[in-house]
């Protein structure tokens, strides 16, 4: 059972069969060693972009149709039933499965609001929306394996709960936007989808956010080939590596301002772990890169006061260097 | 019958708009279509996810570009 499991993952999610066969091309065809740099450089941007197309296009399609059951609109509707630290752990939930893009923030933000949801269950759900996302889960299963993206989707969940429960404990209401409040919104009555309207659904959804996201996939992937075979390893471990204290610090640092999603990320990540960055440290660049960036700390400064954005921007920053922290501290228990 | 397009400007709204009026056009009903951009607006209609279409001030689709097939039956339908 477990060498079928392994099997498949090594296959299906880190494709090693796309693995040997990019190698073989590099060899037999351009003839060039994999393990020279050109070589290498080459392998990692072919078999790399190849990967991550082959699995963006796989796994919208299939989680755009979960997520067609859970449109905003209804998981309004849901979490208006729950209270207090339920409410945040099922908001956090919800983050996971709820169509999302940085740039639907604010109209979620002031429906959720303006219903007169607690401030403290919509930030656990606007925390754990771009930071824990299906698609990422399994992504981080075929570049890190299953123990690390588990640890990371628990420590993305309680990072949300807790925020939220934060901000909700601090009593923050009045840092909203006074406007908010006065919006009276409607609750849609939508009848539910037919299977050939969600098939549809996912379908757009996965050319939607292909040609959104391709350009920094094959940017992500092209700092990774540069990282993986031209900067050397002693820089890389100079600046962040295991022996740094400050390494996990100055990753989130670096991660926070930049708009990128998981799939960029992720080969920047690949590499960056392959020179022997420790875990953490390169979790905690992928958090910050997807919990937070400059466009959504823009749109979100339009909603809320000062002193509420400080405060969200702050939580999440602690929290992702405290994962930091505690994934490096704990690496021997991952890998 | 007045047709509301929610949406801020973005290209799955313009698709949304587009489809509408083939529809219409195809069905050969009066009916006048409008583009509404308000972010407050779309709140009070209880839309978060765009495009979303009103037809006679009820909400009848979000989150998806509706095909041209999708809005005929919505409109026949009513």
């Amino acid at each position: 059972m477990t060498n079928i499991f392994s099997w498949l993952n090594a296959q299906l999610l880190k494709m090693e069969w796309l693995f040997n066969l990019i190698k073989l091309l590099v060899e037999k065809i351009f003839g060039m060693s994999i393990e020279s740099r050109i070589g290498g450089s080459i392998h990692f941007f072919i078999y790399d972009t190849i990967k991550i197309f082959i699995l963006l296009t796989v796994l919208i399609y299939g989680i755009s149709y979960i997520q067609s059951y859970f449109p905003p609109e209804k998981t309004k509707k849901i979490l208006g039933k729950f209270k207090g630290l339920k409410g945040n752990i099922i908001g956090a939930l919800l983050g996971t499965v709820t169509p999302f893009c940085s740039c639907s923030s604010i109209p979620i933000f002031i429906g959720f609001t303006s219903a007169g949801l607690p401030l403290g269950i919509t930030f656990s759900f606007l925390i754990s929306s771009p930071l824990v996302d299906l698609a990422s889960i399994v992504m981080l299963i075929s570049f890190f394996g299953a123990k690390i993206a588990i640890a990371y989707v628990i420590v993305g969940l309680i990072l949300a709960v807790v925020g939220g429960t934060i901000i909700d404990k601090l009593h923050m209401e009045e840092y909203v936007e006074s406007y908010v409040f006065g919006i009276q919104s409607a609750d849609v009555e939508l009848g539910e989808m037919t299977k050939e309207e969600r098939h549809k659904f996912a379908k757009a959804q996965v050319k939607d956010i292909i040609g959104r996201v391709w350009i920094y996939v094959l940017a992500g992937v092209g700092i990774g080939a540069a990282i993986h075979n031209w900067i050397p390893q002693s820089v890389i471990e100079r600046i962040i590596g295991k022996d740094n204290p400050f390494a996990v610090i100055l990753a989130t640092a670096v991660g926070i301002p930049m708009y990128a999603d998981i799939f960029g990320t992720l080969p920047i990540a690949e590499a960056l772990f392959g020179k022997g960055v420790g875990i953490g440290t390169v979790l905690s660049f992928m958090m910050g890169v997807t919990a937070l960036s400059l466009p959504s700390i823009i749109m979100l400064s339009k909603v809320v006061k000062k002193k509420l954005l400080i405060l969200f921007i702050s939580l999440v920053s602690i929290g992702i260097i405290i994962i930091g922290y505690f994934f490096n501290i704990f690496q021997y228990i991952f890998i | 019958m007045i047709i509301k397009i929610l949406g801020a400007g973005c290209d799955k709204c313009h698709k949304a708009v587009e489809n509408t009026k083939k529809a219409i056009e195809e069905l050969g009903i009066d009916a006048t279509i409008e583009e509404v951009e308000d972010l407050i607006t779309m709140m009070k209609y209880g839309v978060m996810s765009t495009p979303g279409i009103v037809i006679d001030e009820k909400v009848v689709l979000v989150g998806r570009i509706p095909e041209v097939e999708d809005i005929k039956k919505i409109v026949e339908g009513k």
